[in-house]
């Protein structure tokens, strides 16, 4: 039995690889999805083969509470909710990781059977530090991108030192604890600051740094499954979690290049000018006048165009605008235009959040472009539309060394013949700093709430 | 003789390291919230782990943290993977 339990592992541990491979096209990611979750069943039922599994009254409970709560929220939850619901589910993982830590350390203080060595000692130790983090820190990722916590950069005194400070007596309170792993309150109190940490390491990070603290988080959820699959001497635990983990990293790393910043940058809280935004009336005083367009003078222009580049930004998310997009698209490829998408690493509040709003709204994937495969195609088109996007398309991150964005690499709409702006107002993006692209010769701003400029202006185009 | 069982696990852990670089790299940006959430799903093999503790023939608080455990674990494996199969239906080519 042991032998079968441990092959079913084997299996599951490649069904999770050939599940990832097949993400790699849009066209087989859904089967290698089925093949993952196929992984997961069979690890499951072997699971419950295992010798020291006795009763089955309390899993049989776990697995209907959780089934139930799982699936409301994977088909309640709207599209533009997906980064909240990413954070939540990273949180579930480490919380489980670091409860199945405490629940291997009851074990071995009760039951005679189950001996302890360094080894396990050390392993409950991290498996509980980074299943805590993971877990209150995606609690607060969550709360942000909800809008429960203030999605603000928020600092506190001693900021740095305080984390250090508890960081270090995590370490030091673990390596004691691997010494005299009979002291309970130790553990426990371990846990407690670890819950802490992943608090006060998460709040600092400001709203549009999500997409990097998200990642981030993915990757402790993995490495938390990991560090359980030590404590427990599981391979697939080790396999599936390494797996999860270097994801995590991967898209870590590609998020802070899309920002050009250090993960420790982004980690120890946000842009220099962040905390203190400049109004928009300070803005709009200096540079000269911005150039406003309406519905109609904006149908005009579309209309004598031939090729078209939309950049989407976190206000398309937030206006729900996608379905809007997607008729603006329609009524210009009827009347013959070339229509594609822009789509910077980090636009929106996680990788991937502007294409996955884009695909709900029914738009093909072959037309969302990455930042690397259309910049060049600027200069060629007649209209760039920035729909809700502001520091990815700051011209300022080319030329001017004094910009906290300077260095990130940006979309080149300024390089087609006309930009038009969709924005609510004025105000600074993200990175709290005036867009000089307003005030650009070629740049046209079209002003109002997303959804409903770009539905009047579908319907100005179907007038014309 | 433990510290190589250690060593093993390292050895594992290492090489998986690997095998997800290498995958990874390969999935294209426009699948990479999918990514997430898939992936997600898939850290929510700690069940295995949660299962075990559940499982127990006594009851004692390892039963009760192996209860909540599981409880967090399913939400993450059925809400992860169904999430996922909902956004990857909607990828289509023209």
């Amino acid at each position: 039995m042991k032998l079968l339990i441990e092959i079913s592992y084997l299996l599951s541990s490649v069904l999770f690889i050939f599940g990832i491979k097949k993400l790699s096209s849009p066209k087989t990611a859904r089967n290698g999805n089925f093949l993952a979750a196929v992984g997961m069943l069979i690890a499951i039922v072997a699971t419950l083969l295992d010798q020291h599994v006795l009763t089955y009254e309390w899993i049989l409970l776990g697995f209907i509470i959780g089934a139930t709560v799982g699936t409301i929220m994977a088909l309640k939850v709207p599209m533009t909710g997906m980064p909240q619901m990413v954070g939540l589910l990273n949180g579930f993982g480490g919380g489980a990781s670091m409860l199945v830590a405490y629940s291997e350390y009851y074990k071995i203080i009760n039951f005679p059977q189950f001996t302890h060595d360094y080894q396990t000692s050390i392993t409950i130790v991290l498996s509980i530090l980074i299943g805590a983090v993971t877990f209150t820190g995606s609690l607060i990722a969550f709360g942000k991108l909800q809008g429960l916590v203030t999605g603000k950069v928020v600092r506190y005194p001693l900021q740095h030192p305080l984390n250090a400070l508890l960081l270090l007596s995590v370490f030091v309170g673990g390596t004691y604890f691997v010494l005299n792993p009979e002291l309970q309150w130790l553990i426990i109190s371990i846990g407690i600051i670890s819950l802490i940490l992943g608090v006060l390491l998460v709040l600092p990070i400001g709203g549009a740094d999500m997409p990097v603290a998200i990642s981030l988080l993915n990757s402790y959820s993995g490495l938390a499954a990991s560090a359980t699959g030590f404590v427990l001497q599981n391979n697939e635990l080790i396999i599936a979690g390494a797996l999860v983990g270097a994801s995590g990293i991967i898209l870590t790393n590609i998020m802070c290049k899309g920002m050009n910043r250090s993960l420790m940058n982004v980690v120890l809280g946000g842009w220099e000018s962040a905390g203190s935004t400049s109004s928009s009336a300070v803005v709009t005083n200096q540079k000269g006048q911005v150039k406003s367009v309406d519905a109609e003078e904006l149908a005009m222009l579309f209309d004598a165009a031939e090729s078209i580049i939309i950049v989407p930004g976190y206000g398309m998310a937030v206006a729900q605008a996608q379905h809007a997009v997607r008729d603006l698209v329609n009524v210009l490829e009827a009347r013959g235009k070339k229509v594609r998408f822009a789509i910077h690493p980090v636009a929106g509040r996680m990788p991937g959040h502007m294409n996955v709003l884009l695909a709900e709204a029914q738009i093909p994937y072959d037309k969302m472009l990455a930042m690397e495969d259309i910049n060049d195609d600027f200069p060629n088109t007649d209209i760039a539309f920035v729909v809700g996007a502001n520091d990815v398309v700051n011209p300022a991150a080319r030329h001017d060394k004094n910009s906290p964005i300077y260095g990130m690499p940006i979309l080149n709409v300024d390089y087609a013949k006309t930009v038009v702006i969709n924005k609510r107002s004025l105000n600074v993006g993200y990175a709290g700093i005036d867009n000089e692209l307003f005030f650009y010769p070629n740049a046209l701003m079209y002003f109002g709430d997303a959804k409903e400029a770009i539905t009047k202006l579908v319907h100005e185009i179907k007038n014309y | 003789m433990e510290g190589v069982g250690l060593l093993m696990l390292i050895y594992v852990f290492v090489l998986a390291i690997f095998v997800g670089f290498e995958l990874i790299t390969k999935v294209p940006p426009t699948l990479h919230t999918p990514l997430m959430s898939g992936s997600n799903a898939i850290s929510g093999i700690t069940i295995v782990g949660a299962i075990l503790s559940a499982g127990l023939h006594e009851f004692t608080v390892s039963t009760i943290l192996g209860l909540i455990a599981v409880i967090f674990a399913t939400i993450n494996v059925v809400g992860g993977f169904l999430v996922t199969d909902r956004m990857l239906k909607m990828f289509k080519k023209k």
